[in-house]
């Protein structure tokens, strides 16, 4: 199974004419996700690494049949009306790659996408790679890469930093941990698909048996799992480690942010919050293979 | 976040239709006696810094005429308050103030959706009045098409006992707020207080707004010139840097000084990060080895070469770093051997004498390595690289030991080749690129072409040429990969060179007294 992206999942890439864009389909098809085609207006009729490209996103499905991901590399003023673009033709998983891409433009993709049951990971992602099956993004670099760094097994990981995620995702391949699915939800303060939203994900998922988190100062994510652990939500074992505790403090937007926030967003708000709940919350980034093990084993004694 | 000063947050309110003081900012003696004349009658002088409390620091003042509001403006003027020099000074009409509000509007990331915020109690310790008062304070989720309606506004309002003609006036407020912060994309945006006032009117007494960094290209009429929260102005290092991320859309290039006029014995570290997540793990590691942090700086989401240099250039303008530690994730999914290529062209250009330690796991890291210490064997300090499978703590141990050891060699700076008169060149979309054919014909390797990431070279009568046309190059095919310099210095015959400037250091340098 793994969350969201498998072998048989159909994917056009949006942008695909573009630098970023025709490197990463290339990784795409070498790890082997199911890329069908790539969009971008005005380069109707051109191909890309064998790839048919089309003017528009509805061409696209019409001629390759229905789309389960799009995923975008368009320039970030752009990134809206490429999303919206793609929900509008009936695709209900969108990845936004872009960096920098206006907190109002997220705002309005939240809203179309909650009215047309739709989702997106980003923007300012890497992407998602579910190992031996497909990568969705720039996660590896290189399929090569992809391949030996990330071997396939029943831990999910969920990201809040680019390259962290990869660097997590292979200490733990090396520790001789198997992943399901990796992914990186995005650096930005809002997102698609948070962390609660992937790890009810990976608490749906009978591949999935462990959860690993790289929380990080800021925004109410990691406070929203141990919300969804503390009301028996997520049930699977939750490895969590929050980055940026020497953080210069004070980066709140205003006092109506820590009004909304409460105690939400700071390092020791996290930690104590994910402890209580009963997560794994370790200090230091390298002990989180360890204490994954020792998850591991634990459930593995008691089946 | 880009934060405006109050009187630029007054003026966008204002043009909302949200009633503000009488006033505008003043630059100097002058100017303020010129205001104050025109408003007639007694004053508020605001010095426009960002700090909490002005009026108990003594940063809001009083005056009843012109010459008091001289005077006192005379004593403001100039003044350091937390990095900030005291340049402007809001002059108002003084107002009678009988109660206060607070209304803030901020993006919800719970709600996904911009949240209003409003309290019947005035803002001072707003935290405080929703944990005492919660009947006091009442919310409204916006939706972000339909935005904030006049209705709901009202409701937020009636909420909290706010009735009548004082409930319409202040929704009227509400709903512009709300316009305003839509129109100009403020990531956050607060009266506060709303004040209503002895003859009857309610006002923004003070605002606090901050615009979305990654919008600011819609709003050039905001003269933000730096789309970035900083607690100070920008520095002018600082300012060169951002000019380089602005030209250059090819991966994310961030810098921002932490520190400035330390001395050799303070302990500071140039950093060199990628990506968010990496650079505060590896700046942690460094600081828990008894380091400071001079600088923070990213490079990430797949930058040319070109740009990893010039930030490598930019964090070495740093008077008295002991040492320039590079570490990310560790496990970068960009090509590294082009931060390579890109910090060796910087390292040699700068003849470093301090030690370098940088972490280069991730894709094509064996060469990256390669590339970064044998190319830089000969420089006065040692350069260190390490890989994937060489810890963040490890990296910040070899880091320590080098700076305590302290070893250098004496090495000079190898004179640069001189220019003969046949010289083929093109520009690239930041830089310029230079062969010097002299050289090139009796150059065996012709490594240029072989190593051209983009292979854009072919060889024409035994010298280097384009195989593609100039306006592609400047364009963007030449990636500037720096290969042809890099790898033509060391295994050519020295006749590739590429110019990349950068906007003002050289001025900066000068001025710093950096040779
Ligand atoms: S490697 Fe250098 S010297 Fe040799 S041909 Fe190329 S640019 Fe000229
Ligand atoms: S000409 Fe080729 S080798 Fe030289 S900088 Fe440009 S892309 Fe690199």
């Amino acid at each position: 199974m793994s969350i969201l992206i498998d072998r048989n999942k159909k994917v056009i890439v949006q942008g695909i004419t573009g630098r970023e864009g025709m490197t990463r389909t290339k990784l795409m098809l070498d790890y082997g996700t199911t890329v069908l085609g790539g969009v971008t207006p005005g380069r109707g009729g051109q191909e890309v690494h064998g790839l048919s490209v089309f003017d528009t996103v509805r061409e696209a499905v019409d001629n390759l049949g229905k789309i389960d991901v799009s995923v975008i590399f368009v320039p970030a003023p752009l990134v809206k009306d490429a999303a919206l673009e793609a929900f509008d033709a009936g695709i209900t998983l969108a990845v936004l790659v872009p960096d920098r891409v206006p907190i109002y433009d997220v705002l309005e993709i939240h809203y179309d996408a909650r009215e047309k049951g739709a989702e997106f990971v980003g923007p300012n992602t890497l992407g998602l790679l579910s190992p031996g099956k497909a990568v969705l993004g720039m996660m590896g670099g290189r399929a090569k890469s992809a391949q030996e760094w990330f071997k396939p097994g029943n831990v999910g990981v969920t990201s809040r930093s680019g390259g962290m995620t990869s660097s997590l995702a292979y200490y733990l391949s090396k520790s001789g941990i198997g992943l399901s699915t990796i992914i990186h939800v995005g650096g930005d303060a809002l997102v698609g698909l948070p962390h609660p939203a992937v790890v009810k994900k990976f608490q749906e998922d009978p591949e999935t048996d462990v959860i690993v988190i790289f929380g990080e100062i800021g925004t109410s994510q990691e406070e929203m799992v141990a919300e969804l652990i503390a009301n028996g939500t997520v049930t699977k074992p939750v490895v969590a480690y929050i980055g940026g505790r020497a953080a210069q403090k004070g980066t709140r937007f205003s006092h109506a942010g820590a009004i909304i926030e409460g105690n939400r967003g700071t390092y020791e708000g996290k930690v104590s919050q994910l402890r209580e709940a009963g997560a794994h919350v370790v200090e230091e980034f390298q002990e989180i293979p360890s204490a994954t093990l020792d998850v591991l084993r634990n459930l593995s004694a008691k089946n | 976040m880009a934060r405006l000063h109050e009187y630029q947050g007054k003026e966008l309110l204002k043009s909302a239709g949200i009633p503000v003081p009488k006033g505008r900012v003043a630059e100097n003696t002058d100017e303020v006696r010129t205001v104050t004349e025109e408003l007639e009658g007694e004053v508020v002088l605001k010095a426009q810094v960002w700090t909490t409390g002005r009026f108990g620091k003594g940063l809001i003042q009083f005056a009843s005429d012109p010459d008091e509001a001289a005077q006192k403006a005379a004593g403001l003027f100039g003044k350091e308050v937390n990095n900030f020099t005291i340049n402007q000074i809001l002059v108002e009409k003084k107002i009678e103030i009988t109660t206060e509000y607070f209304a803030s509007l901020i993006i919800s990331d719970v709600e996904a959706a911009p949240v209003m915020i409003f309290s019947g109690m005035g803002g001072t310790g707003v935290e405080e009045i929703v944990k005492k008062h919660p009947d006091k304070v009442s919310f409204a989720t916006i939706d972000v098409i339909k935005g904030l309606k006049d209705f709901q506004a009202r409701n937020m309002l009636a909420q909290i006992g706010i009735s009548g003609k004082e409930q319409a006036k202040l929704a009227d407020i509400l709903v512009k707020l709300w316009e305003m912060a839509r129109a100009n994309d403020a990531r956050s945006a607060e009266i506060n207080p709303i004040v209503f006032t002895r003859d009857g009117q309610f006002l923004a007494a003070d605002c606090r707004i901050t615009i979305d960094d990654y919008a600011v290209y819609r709003h050039p009429e905001l003269n933000i010139e730096i789309a970035r929260e900083l607690n100070r102005p920008p520095s002018e290092l600082d300012r060169i840097a951002f000019q380089v991320e602005k030209n250059d859309y090819r991966g994310t290039f961030y810098f921002i000084q932490m520190a400035q006029g330390f001395d050799q014995n303070d302990n500071y570290v140039g950093f060199h990060g990628a990506g968010g997540g990496g650079s505060m793990m590896s700046m942690d590691a460094v600081q828990r080895k008894g380091y400071k942090i001079a600088n923070f700086c990213d490079t990430s989401g797949n930058p040319p070469a070109s740009k990893v240099y010039r930030a490598a250039k930019i964090i070495l303008s740093q008077k008295n770093i002991r040492g320039y530690f590079g570490s990310g994730s560790g496990v970068a999914s960009q090509e590294q051997f082009h931060s390579a290529r890109g910090l060796v062209k910087a390292f040699r250009e700068e003849w470093i004498n301090i030690p370098a330690v940088i972490r280069l796991g991730g894709n094509s890291e064996d060469l990256a390595v390669r590339i970064l210490t044998e190319y830089t064997r000969d420089l006065p300090a040692p350069v260190e690289g390490y890989k994937k499978d060489n810890s963040v703590e490890y990296c910040a141990e070899r880091f320590d030991a080098l700076v305590k050891k302290g070893s250098r060699k004496d090495s000079a700076k190898p004179e640069s080749p001189s220019l003969s008169g046949n010289i083929y060149s093109f520009e690239t979309l930041t830089g310029t690129v230079t062969y010097d054919y002299d050289r090139c014909l009796e150059c065996e390797s012709k490594i240029c072409v072989s190593k051209c990431v983009p292979q854009i070279l072919r060889l024409e009568n035994e010298g280097p040429v384009l195989n593609i046309t100039r306006e592609e190059a400047k364009k963007g095919k030449c990636t500037e990969c720096l290969a042809c310099e890099v790898e033509c210095y060391f295994h050519g015959n020295k006749g590739g060179h590429i110019d990349l400037p950068i906007k003002g250091l050289e001025e900066y340098r000068r001025k710093v007294g950096i040779a």
